[in-house]
């Protein structure tokens, strides 16, 4: 909102500019470290996307095959492409198969005499090119499809499947876009953020969701894009970009076409202990690939108000929001595909509960107007009173409609029962349909009352969020995880998992897939 | 089976009690369920049928709704013909009136003299900490203050996702008086295996007598807990004082401390 008659809040402009200045200062002191790193995970991404693909006899993946014998020869910080390209140029093979020979023990990864600086980074770019067309081309083909197709209004309506069993998801999935829904989640196997590797090929076990892999991405999108044409709808399908193999995570979404992805630069080290090196690393490259393949981002803001209180910790979710606002701008991401999070956690009982839930909806609308905002129902104080379930369902779908959300992820009367059945998935999706079209034009008609307790209490967001953003810009994010400041919880930036998965970057480090990808997108190389 | 309304102003029979809709034993239930059937009158004729082969009278399907994709949602209405004894059901159940977090504090400081050392955790796999965040945690949930805020615990909360291995080498570690362990996740009955695998791995260490240990989520009954080996199970609404309470009796009763 650029002046304050476009504010129903009545903001003040120059609050919300100071969070902006202030969450830009974090981003270039992180863009600064990011910079001189690298990890395993973004070494694998960049094998993958040169074509890497498959396990070797014991089940290993072949992008792990390769970094880890790159890392146990302490070569990390020069990139795996240095090696692989050069195997490229001398074996006049293609990388997968050079990954095979290696796993076959056929070829010495790291005893391949290397060709000159100059023919190396021009095979490594004629290469890299070909995956970025390839995603550019993904890209296209969903611009096609959206375009010949029906769209729904915002908020997108978005539904969780998550019955372990790919191929029951893609059941569900279909149900649930043949009923009304525009996005289909299928949540992750829990425990998959920490396993180091992406495990590989169809899988039919999991527990509280089904494993995020490349072939079954393949499988929902196929049974969506089937579904999309009959319906005259186009389906999105999201998955989650998070955890150890973040960027690995977005390689493959770009390449079978994912739309939207869970991608936080906080939510691995502050809900996984993920160390925040190695995230804020990884959380960078993997917004690349996003930002390229045209990939709407979700963040996990909604989180901070199930470890923390949501009626005393709005400014947290809102500092966090900034945050990720000014990370994913460095990645290239444009407001269009920024789905910052956050969500309707505040105890239902609570006395004007409705009225501050609003303000806080409306505040976040009004401070990123032109982003896709994703918007969380109500899970903490759902308790398998179902009737009482959908009513908050209810409130939380008119609160999504008249404060215009971006994707509002539905939420369940069953929620903390079981992972959703299709029927609770129906019921949720005509309840959404029929408040948002109740509901369309509200956010018109209605104004909120100068020195009300809306506007009081969004102001009252606004100053404590630029408290706390000016305290992190001089904490410096690192030190402000450490103390505390986000979720309630200290989070040490040599503690949590993957740290021995970061390396420092040598003076000759290699990656042409950032190199054209930095091109693409024309950002700072 | 006859069933019949009030004659009079009948008491209601416990046992053999009958759901009630709006008359007494009239045994009205209502049910909702999906069947894999396109969306048509056969469809929800097999519905009605199959309430039927519940043992279920005169059922009545009142809603139908397309799900799309070959599937059908139902609701129906039915009496149920079934009725138990409730003067016959033991329910095991923790035993001890409420105490306050004041009381559990003067319990301890009188009784035991030193604060009680709780490790919890959120195990295995799962990665939902809002239940052993709600326990142990100053905040606590729903105005009650977890357990970090008394003067008669001290507590670590280890976290979600931990390792029932590292769960253990930390008991060791802190001499822990308590083990309080969540778990959320329920899908293909995983809580059971990872719950199981705990006490099987004190037990081998020789330390499950020695400490109190207990476990909570909301798919979580005292009865199943102790199926499983654990001294108590807690299930939706329990609030910080309630652990608080079982753990400084049992550690008093035993003798631990």
């Amino acid at each position: 909102m650029s002046h304050e008659t476009d504010s129903k809040l009545g903001l003040d402009p120059a609050a919300v500019a100071s969070c902006r200045v202030a969450a830009d200062a974090i981003a270039t002191d992180i863009d600064g470290f990011v910079r001189r790193h690298t990890t395993v995970a973004v070494e694998r991404t960049v094998t993958r996307l040169l074509g890497v693909d498959g396990v070797d006899a014991d089940a290993v993946p072949l992008p792990n095959v390769l970094v880890d014998r790159l890392q146990a020869a302490g070569r990390l910080g020069e990139g795996v492409a240095r090696p692989l390209v050069a195997a490229v140029a001398a074996t006049g093979r293609e990388p997968r198969e050079v990954a095979e020979a290696v796993s076959a023990g056929e070829l010495d990864l790291l005893a391949v005499p290397e060709p000159g600086e100059a023919e190396l980074r021009q095979l490594g770019a004629r290469l890299a090119q070909q995956a970025v067309d390839r995603v550019a081309a993904n890209r296209a083909e969903r611009a096609r499809l959206q375009a010949e197709m029906q769209t729904h209004p915002d908020p997108l309506l978005y539904v969780i499947v998550a019955t372990g069993n790919i191929y029951e998801d893609a059941v569900q999935g279909v149900t649930a876009a043949e009923e009304g829904a525009d996005v289909i989640a299928v949540i992750r196997s829990t425990g998959q953020s920490l396993l180091d590797y992406v495990p590989f090929g169809a899988t039919t076990e999991g527990f509280g969701g089904t494993y995020a892999t490349q072939e079954n991405f393949r499988i929902m999108r196929r049974a969506l894009d089937e579904a999309s044409a009959r319906n005259g709808r186009y389906a999105m399908l999201c998955n989650y970009c998070s955890g150890l193999c973040m960027p690995e995570i977005a390689a493959m979404g770009a390449l079978e076409r994912l739309d939207m992805m869970l991608n936080d630069a906080l939510y691995g080290i502050l809900f996984r202990d993920i160390n925040p090196q190695r995230t804020l690393v990884d959380q960078y490259f993997s917004r690349m690939i996003n930002a390229w393949a045209g990939v709407i981002i979700n963040t996990g803001e909604d989180n901070y108000l199930t470890t923390d209180d949501a009626i005393e910790a709005t400014h947290t979710v809102l500092a966090s929001q900034f945050i990720n606002e000014a990370l994913a701008a460095r990645c290239g991401l444009v407001p269009a595909q920024m789905g910052l999070g956050h969500a309707m956690e505040m105890d239902p009982m609570a006395k004007d509960g409705f009225l501050m839930e609003l303000a806080q909806a409306q505040l976040v609308r009004e401070c990123f107007p032109e982003h896709r905002l994703k918007y969380m129902p109500p899970t903490k104080y759902m308790t398998g009173d179902i009737f009482r379930g959908l009513i908050q369902d209810a409130l939380f779908n008119l609160v999504g409609v008249w404060t215009r959300q971006g994707i509002q992820l539905l939420g369940m009367h069953t929620e903390a029962m079981h992972t959703p059945h299709m029927a609770d998935r129906a019921i949720a999706i005509e309840s959404a349909k029929y408040v948002m079209n109740n509901a369309r034009s509200l956010a018109d008609e209605v104004e909120f009352k100068p020195g009300g307790l809306i506007r009081r209490r969004a102001a009252s967001t606004v100053a404590a969020t630029v408290e706390l953003l000016t305290e992190v810009r001089d904490l410096g994010l690192f030190e402000a995880l450490a103390q505390g400041r986000f979720a309630a919880v200290k989070r040490s930036p040599t503690g949590g998992r993957g740290l021995d998965g970061v390396a420092e970057r040598a003076p000759d480090y290699y990656n042409p897939i950032e190199d054209a990808l930095r091109a693409s997108l024309r950002l700072e190389a | 089976m006859s069933i019949t309304g009030r004659t009079g102003a009948t008491p209601p029979d416990p046992t053999r009690v009958r759901p009630y809709g709006d008359t007494l034993d009239d045994g009205q239930v209502q049910l909702s369920f999906s069947l894999p059937l396109p969306y048509s009158p056969e469809a929800t004729e097999a519905a009605r049928l199959l309430v039927k082969k519940m043992g279920m009278l005169d059922p009545r399907v009142y809603h139908a709704k397309d799900l799309g994709h070959g599937y059908t949602f139902f609701i129906v209405y039915a009496r149920c013909a079934a009725s138990v004894d409730a003067t016959q059901i033991v329910v095991p159940k923790i035993e001890g009136d409420r105490m306050s977090k004041k009381e559990v504090d003067a319990l301890i400081a009188e009784r035991i003299g030193r604060p009680l050392v709780i490790l919890g955790a959120t195990t295995g796999t799962d990665a939902h900490t809002v239940g052993i965040d709600a326990i142990l945690n100053m905040k606590g949930f729903d105005g009650e203050k977890g357990l970090e805020s008394y003067h008669g615990f001290e507590t670590h909360n280890l976290g979600a996702q931990v390792a029932n291995e590292d769960l253990v080498a930390k008991a060791v570690e802190l001499r822990a008086d308590a083990l309080l362990v969540s778990q959320v996740v329920t899908q293909k009955d995983s809580h059971k295996i990872t719950l199981g695998q705990l006490i099987d791995m004190l037990e081998a260490e020789g330390l499950r007598q020695r400490m109190v240990v207990v476990c909570g989520g909301p798919r979580i009954s005292h009865e199943l807990a102790l199926e499983l080996g654990y001294d108590a199970g807690f299930g939706p609404g329990t609030r910080a004082n309630d652990v608080g309470a079982f753990v400084a009796r049992q550690v008093i009763e035993r003798g631990l401390a």
